[in-house]
């Protein structure tokens, strides 16, 4: 097991090694010069010059390229083109808020999906098999950004019960020290706090999980209903044993196998839906964070940001991957 | 994904002498193609999802004789509109208008052109790119294999959007990078799955006769290995049209698409969000036609995997 760990680890540096050359290159798809669009049309030109020579734009490229890993090796993006504060500062601001409405999310998704996707299975052609199926269905097709904004009509328009947007409201007083706020205002043992975080994390999180949660039903109801076929649950069925035991204590556990695949896969999806998510709620979070910097034309910034996010993803990925191995010794052979 | 019961109707031809006749019958041979057809228009969800895309179809091919009004047009008079349903709505715009008094039907009708579009370009070039470099891969093997489908592996250590975002970010925002973007990023589904099939084909007898008889390599791809894997690249192709649909719209929605005033699903939804405590019409539609135009391609891409590759099943 061990040497497994290690492998897949290992196998992580020629990747980000990988990831760090092509977000390096993705300057050079910029048509023009790169320093005349982050400054603009009016920028003079030797304040061109200067960031042009300050970015290494006027070396060759595989210096170029050295001198960008050997910053990104000492943790050193640069600054921010628009408060000029670190790029490393900011972003270590921001991404807290990415995970806490990713992990809420994934929450809601694995808890109503399984929940989901089990009721479907043992009830097979029931009305609520038929509602899920057709739900999951359109889950798989939602454009997020749209029905974020529809709940937000909904819940917070309409009705008022959830906030608009945003974090936490402004009257709310809480000392940040992770940056988590949920663990924030529990370690403050603010309840009222932590309410307001909790309700303002709700309309966004349940946006991001809405894909994750309809592939997790889909596959969840599939997978159960094969083990359900086999033979083992035949015999547990005949020796008497209630249907409860019978679906959640044999059943279940061999199911879960494809089910924690496709949890982990879903990650992915929930970073990049973050963007998407964060954007609407104006929820401060990484995602938000290089949506502007995109805009900005901050060209260093959407490289940093870009580099965070895509070895997240990489990492988690191998993550699941040591999991899954561990839940499933018979994966390790390949 | 199944949903429908299997009803064991009784066999109407079972009698006795419709057995003998049809025994006496030659067995009538029925081509792979014909079967696969067979499902699917017996499976529900692929026909849904066919019935969806053809009017979406419809709507693009036919929107200038569809929509009501020029879909540009702006009437300052006319501002925020509700549809018609709406006391203060009327039949002049059925689905009311935009902040700029254009007529949001007119505009709905005229997205689904772009949408169609959107999934026609990206699709063509994920599925060109795709399945060159993974037939390519699996065909040649060694090192030419490793260099591609790492590279392959690399595209996907991003998650899709995050890439399609960054590139059209570097390229510059329009639909047209929009589309290409999208494009790249789902290139290595198409080449995993071509190399995959390429790898279990390669081996097989009438790969190895055809090249005994002096087949060169891009016969053998193309004219004798490539159609096999067909059904896979059909149902990746049919899932693609919806994901390149769904992503256009959200690159459009974050303003690195499709540019105002072209009436875009995403790009009026990025619109209507500003307006979202005054006008809730123009924020839901041109959702909807999003959720269906994705849905349909999702179902009938489903259908097809049930239909053409029952071992892709999940």
């Amino acid at each position: 097991m061990s040497r497994f760990i290690l492998h897949r680890l290992l196998s992580l540096i020629p990747t980000v090694l990988g990831i760090s050359l092509l977000v390096f290159l993705m300057v050079q798809l910029v048509p023009g010069d790169p320093a005349e669009m982050m400054l603009g049309e009016r920028a003079s030109e030797q304040a061109i010059q200067d960031l042009r020579q300050q970015l290494g734009l006027d070396q060759p490229l595989y210096i170029q390229y050295g001198m960008f890993l050997s910053r990104l090796v000492r943790g050193d993006l640069g600054r921010a083109l628009r408060t000029n504060e670190k790029i490393t500062v900011e972003i270590a601001e921001r991404f807290p808020a990415t995970i806490e409405l990713s992990l809420m999310a994934m929450l809601f998704a694995v808890t109503l999906g399984m929940l989901a996707g089990i009721i479907s299975a043992t009830r097979q052609y029931s009305l609520f098999d038929y509602a899920s199926m057709i739900l999951s269905l359109v889950g798989v097709s939602m454009p997020i950004f749209w029905l974020g904004l529809v709940l937000m009509i909904i819940f917070s328009v309409n009705l008022g019960w959830l906030p608009l947007s945003g974090r936490m409201s402004y009257n709310i007083q809480l000392q940040s020290v992770t940056h988590f706020y949920l663990l924030d205002s529990v370690l403050a043992g603010d309840w009222k706090a932590l309410r307001d975080v909790l309700w303002h994390l709700v309309l966004p999180a349940f946006t991001l999980s809405t894909i994750p949660m309809a592939i997790i039903a889909r596959i969840t109801r599939s997978s159960m209903l094969e083990v359900l076929r086999q033979d083992y649950i035949r015999t547990a069925r005949a020796k008497g044993l209630s249907r409860f035991a019978v679906h959640y204590k044999h059943a279940l556990k061999n199911a879960l196998i494809p089910v924690i695949t496709v949890i982990g896969l879903q990650f992915g999806i929930l970073l990049g839906g973050a963007i998407l998510t964060e954007t609407i709620f104006a929820w401060p979070g990484i995602g938000l964070w290089l949506l502007n910097a995109v805009y900005a034309r901050d060209f260093n910034a959407v490289q940093g940001g870009t580099m965070l996010v895509a070895t997240t993803f990489v990492s988690i990925n191998m993550i699941v991957d040591v999991l899954y191995a561990w839940v499933n010794p018979r994966i390790k052979v390949n | 994904m199944k949903v429908r019961a299997d009803r064991s109707a009784p066999d109407p031809v079972a009698s006795p002498a419709a057995v003998a006749a049809r025994a006496a019958l030659p067995p009538k041979p029925r081509s792979p193609f014909r079967e696969g057809i067979g499902r699917l228009v017996r499976n529900r969800t692929a026909v849904a999802g066919l019935i969806i895309i053809t009017v979406f179809l419809l709507m693009a091919l036919l929107a200038p004789w569809l929509a009501p009004r020029d879909p540009l047009a702006q009437a300052l008079y006319a501002k925020l509109k509700p549809p018609f349903w709406d006391p203060a709505g009327s039949f002049d715009h059925l689905l009311g208008t935009d902040d700029f008094g254009r007529d949001l039907l007119s505009r709905i009708i005229y997205g689904s052109r772009i949408s169609m579009l959107v999934g026609l370009v990206s699709v063509t070039i994920s599925l060109f790119f795709g399945t060159f470099a993974g037939a390519v891969a699996g065909f040649y093997g060694g090192r030419l294999d490793n260099l591609i489908m790492r590279f392959m592996d690399l595209l996907l250590a991003f998650p899709s959007i995050l890439l399609a975002i960054v590139i059209v970010a570097f390229l510059g925002p329009s639909l047209r990078n929009a589309m290409l973007a999208i494009g790249v990023v789902s290139i290595p589904r198409y080449a995993r799955i071509v190399r995959g099939s390429v790898l279990e084909e390669y081996g097989k007898d009438y790969v190895q006769g055809a090249r005994a008889l002096g087949a060169g390599d891009g016969r053998l791809i193309f004219h004798h290995i490539l159609p096999n894997c067909l059904a896979p690249l059909i149902v990746q192709t049919t899932l693609g049209f919806a994901s390149a649909i769904l992503e256009a719209a959200a690159l459009s929605f974050l303003g690195l698409g499709a540019q105002p005033p072209t009436p875009e699903w995403g790009a009026m939804l990025a619109n209507g969000r500003a307006l979202i405590l005054r006008a809730w019409w123009a924020v839901t539609f041109p959702g909807l036609m999003i959720l269906f135009a994705v849905l349909g391609f999702n179902l009938l891409g489903d259908g097809l995997r049930d239909a053409l590759d029952p071992r892709l099943r999940d």
